[in-house]
């Protein structure tokens, strides 16, 4: 619907990089213990950073922390509004949960439910001995009491607009993309 | 993934093979769930599924059901002897009392083929068939698909041959259907009798004799024989169709190593099929009744977002 | 008073005519056939066809005792509505006509009644296929021909002496052939489709091998043996061949066996659950090729009402039959549209065959005779509608369906008993 609105590209390729260093720094900083660490990406654009923060720390550390992919479909409270039931990709975590410090991780932090609903995921795959939240942009307008322990960067956002993170996994030049929303 | 709008689940005839192997693959995501500690998912939250059975079938009826939980729908079930049609009301008026339970999802089973058909073009909810006389059981076909693709890792130029009474049976026609559209070669053999008219037209090989049937065969799918045909002169004897169809080990000595057998249940041991056969290294039947709730689970899933 | 039906075209096989001219009517018979004629009244029938009255010799009126499916005044309206001006109702009513006094029933109900009403009594009491029922005084009452329709007579012995005691009335029988144990509770043809289906089948030999018997006893007893509703291509074979013979049998096919075939039922419409089953194409082919060369005399429509709750069911459970009479003629008019048959022979096959095989009055447009008259529009395109059925039960396939060809008057004796609302714009 909204091909012809604008688009500006508000973070760029490098810039980009930037943000993904220094969430991976902060990450080490924070973990002195990176063995029973576990990144879990959200799917598909959580797991692609996800697996980018984990180069990063094994540039800095030598440690390759193990990244999992998490589907949330079946965990949603918004499916019932859909027609079409999306397509499940299969939950893939390395090894057990049980114990392991857990690390979200996500492109955009919105309203929150989407890490509401991966909350509830990991905690059925078992008892966490901790989780975490890591996101690239946090675009505000939360709906949930819910807060990333690490961001990568704030960007203002109205709900006429929508933010898109482009991964060269996908095909795509890296960076973050702003829209208008067409009305 | 090649999902549509599909309301209803009648039959593996009106499907594609995309759709096939779209249920087939949704079903592994809930293979997990039910391998985990856990095994419950809070999506069908509010979902009010009712298992309507009007002929008895505790193994397919506990596998919906367990299904439906473990998506966290609300399960309801309707059996011959709860139900009041056996009271004179006609299956019309009790779809519609079913109907204003706000039912979601209908599962059906009846003794007359077509009920699902018939139960479809009358209501708005999906409508599942989970067998309707001797016309198709979609879901067995889909969980006995998973269960070789499982083992195999393709249904595509693999050799089934199906055994028994196919003439009235729901899941050797279901089967038929699934298998040839993802690319399996199906024989079928059992007494002629039990071999429907025309069935060349589905596109299987009819095959004389058992042996003829399995030789070189990648699974064997065994059908529960009805003792009851016995009356209608289908066959003269339990004793005599056991030595002609039964499946025993001497028959399978020249058997491939990574052969597959198979049989829906509940089994008749010691007639379609030998106990050391049944609890054999080739057998997956407990396969069978695992997969079974994981491909329903993933029915119950891609259905559910169709009411209208 | 006289009236005068004029310009239309007159096709009158047993009289050899097929031509534009008039009708001229008085007193309720036919007065004169010829051209500009004229008379008090006039019904302009130009591009009309004006047939001999249609006859349908195979309905079930249902009266008595189920008339909440169709009564001899509902069913006698849609005969006319159908361009019918006569038809043969059989005898499975309840109490069965097998006996004088439903006989008589029938014929006073039916005195009423926008047609004429032919009785068809039962063979045997209480068609049980046990003993003879009590023929002499049915023919006596009135009844044209005997049959148990609906099932066969299935002790061969039993239909010898029928055929026999029969020829002492001079009266027809009709065969509803059927072997039940071959039959074994099907509800449809037995083949490709059956098999996809699930669903028990009818195999086409079940029909045949009973009409072979009952053409061996007609050759045996010397009895008119008439077959009803012929559907497959081995039956048009084996009457093909007793005709050949010399032998007095006689056959007809309904339409819905002429246009329809069992790939219809794939979506298990129940309204196509008939008896005997729709069969293949090939069937329908030899069924169409028998028509028109003769082997088949009549067509009739097995008009076989049934209240919606008896098909709104499982298939299994659904009564076999449909409604045909008003939609009878539009079916075989599509079958002369197609170049299939001549209109003569259309005219040949539904009116001059059923009287001349129930030895009845009509057929054709003598004069002299009652004028029972049909107009029949080729071209008049209509949607087959239920709200518009005369008929008390509409359990047809045919609902909604685009039809060319219908008939437009009908009169009784040169009274008008159906008037499509299109004759109101023709002055
Ligand atoms: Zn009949």
């Amino acid at each position: 619907m909204d091909r012809h609105s604008p688009e500006t590209r508000i973070i760029s390729a490098e810039k980009m990089a930037e943000l993904i260093q220094d969430l991976a720094e902060r990450i080490v900083r924070e973990n002195p213990d990176l063995t029973d660490v576990i990144l879990v990406g959200i799917r598909s654009r959580g797991a692609h950073l996800a697996g980018r923060i984990a180069g990063k720390v094994r540039e800095m550390t030598k440690v390759l922390l193990p990244v999992g992919i998490l589907d949330i479909s079946l965990y949603r409270d918004d499916l019932r509004s859909r027609i079409d039931q999306p397509e499940l990709i299969r939950t893939e975590i390395p090894g057990p949960v049980e114990d392991r410090n857990i690390i979200l991780v996500d492109d955009v932090l919105f309203t929150g439910r989407t890490i509401r609903a991966a909350l509830d995921g990991i905690m059925d795959l078992g008892r966490a001995r901790k989780i975490q939240l890591a996101v690239l942009v946090d675009r505000g307008h939360r709906e949930l009491p819910i807060r990333a322990n690490y961001t990568g960067q704030y960007v203002p956002t109205s709900l006429e607009q929508t933010i898109r993170v482009r991964f060269s996994e996908d095909g795509e030049e890296d960076g973050v993309i702003l829209r208008e929303l067409a009305r | 993934m090649a999902w549509g709008k599909r309301k209803d689940l009648l039959g593996i005839e009106d499907l594609s093979r995309e759709e096939i192997e779209a249920i087939l693959d949704t079903a592994e995501s809930f293979k997990d769930v039910s391998l985990r500690k856990i095994k419950k998912v809070p999506t069908l939250r509010g979902v009010t599924v009712v298992n309507f059975f009007l002929e008895p079938s505790t193994r397919t009826r506990t596998s919906f059901e367990l299904a439906g939980k473990r998506l966290s729908a609300d399960v309801i079930n309707i059996s011959a002897s709860s139900s009041s049609i056996l009271k004179g009301e006609s299956l019309k008026d009790t779809a519609w009392n079913i109907e204003a339970m706000n039912a979601d999802i209908l599962i059906v089973r009846h003794r007359a083929a077509g009920v699902a058909h018939f139960l479809s073009g009358m209501l708005d909810c999906s409508v599942i068939n989970a067998g309707d006389g001797a016309h198709e059981h979609p879901t067995q076909a889909l969980l006995d698909l998973f269960s070789i693709r499982e083992r195999k890792q393709k249904i595509d130029g693999l050799t089934v041959a199906i055994v028994g009474d196919i003439a009235h049976s729901r899941v050797a026609r279901s089967n038929i259907f699934a298998l040839r559209k993802l690319g399996a070669l199906v024989r079928i053999a059992g007494p002629g009798t039990m071999i429907p008219l025309g069935v060349e037209a589905m596109d299987v090989q009819v095959c004389r004799s058992l042996d003829e049937a399995i030789d070189g065969a990648d699974v064997i799918m065994m059908l529960r024989i009805q003792r009851e045909r016995q009356e209608k002169s289908l066959f003269p004897s339990v004793r005599e169709y056991a030595r002609f169809f039964g499946l025993t080990r001497q028959r399978l000595q020249g058997a491939k190593k990574d052969l597959l057998i198979m049989h829906p249940g509940p089994i008749n041991r010691g007639v379609e099929i030998a106990p050391d056969v049944a609890d054999g290294p080739y057998s997956i039947i407990l396969d069978q009744v695992t997969n079974g709730v994981a491909v329903r689970m993933a029915t119950l899933y891609l259905y559910s977002g169709a009411k209208r | 008073m006289s009236l005068i039906i004029q310009g239309g075209r007159i096709i009158d096989p047993v009289n050899g005519r097929d031509r534009e001219g008039d009708l001229l009517i008085e007193k309720g018979r036919i007065v004169k056939v010829g051209k500009t004629l004229s008379g008090d009244r006039r019904i302009d029938a130009k591009g009309l066809w004006v047939v001999p009255g249609l006859i349908d010799m195979h309905v079930h009126l249902r009266e008595p005792g189920y008339e909440y499916k169709e009564t001899i005044e509902t069913g006698c309206r849609a005969a006319a509505a159908g361009g019918f001006t006569a038809v043969a109702c059989m005898p499975n009513t309840n109490p069965v006509n097998d006996n004088g006094a439903v006989t008589d029933f029938i014929l006073t109900r039916a005195r009423s009644a926008a047609v004429s009403v032919h009785p068809v009594g039962a063979i045997t009491r209480g068609s049980g296929g046990e003993g003879l029922a009590e023929i002499g005084e049915m023919a006596e009452a009135g009844v044209v021909a005997l049959s148990d329709d609906g099932r066969p007579v299935r002790n061969g012995q039993l239909m010898r002496r029928g055929m026999e005691y029969a020829g002492t009335f001079g009266l027809p029988v009709i065969s509803h052939a059927e072997d039940l144990d071959l039959c074994a509770g099907g509800v449809m043809h037995e083949g490709v489709v059956s098999t996809r289906l699930g669903l028990r089948g009818i195999p086409s030999v079940a029909e045949e091998s009973m009409v072979e018997r009952d053409i061996l006893l007609a050759e045996l007893t010397g009895a008119a043996l008439h077959v009803a509703h012929v559907s497959a291509r081995g039956t048009v074979m084996r009457i093909r061949e007793a005709k050949a013979r010399g032998l007095s049998v006689t056959a007809e096919v309904t339409p819905h066996h002429l246009t329809l075939s069992h790939e219809a039922l794939l979506e298990y419409d129940t309204n196509l659950k008939v008896n005997p089953p729709l069969r293949t194409e090939e069937d329908r082919q030899a069924l169409i090729a028998g028509l028109a060369d003769g082997t088949i005399d009549a067509v009739a429509s097995d008009h076989a009402p049934h209240n919606i709750a008896e098909k709104e069911v499982e298939f299994d459970q659904a009564a076999f039959g449909m409604v045909g009479l008003e939609t009878s003629l539009p079916l075989l008019l599509q079958l002369v549209h197609e170049g299939r048959l001549t209109p003569v022979q259309l005219v040949e096959r539904m009116s001059v065959a059923p009287a001349r095989i129930l030895r009845i009055k009509g057929g054709a447009l003598s004069e002299g005779e009652a004028a029972d008259v049909t107009l029949i529009d080729p071209d008049l395109s209509f949607t087959v509608d239920a709200a518009r059925f005369y008929s008390r039960s509409f359990n047809t396939p045919f609902l909604g369906r685009e039809l060319k060809g219908k008939a437009v008057y009908t009169l009784l004796r040169g009274k008008p008993v159906y008037r499509d609302p299109v004759m109101k714009d023709r002055k």
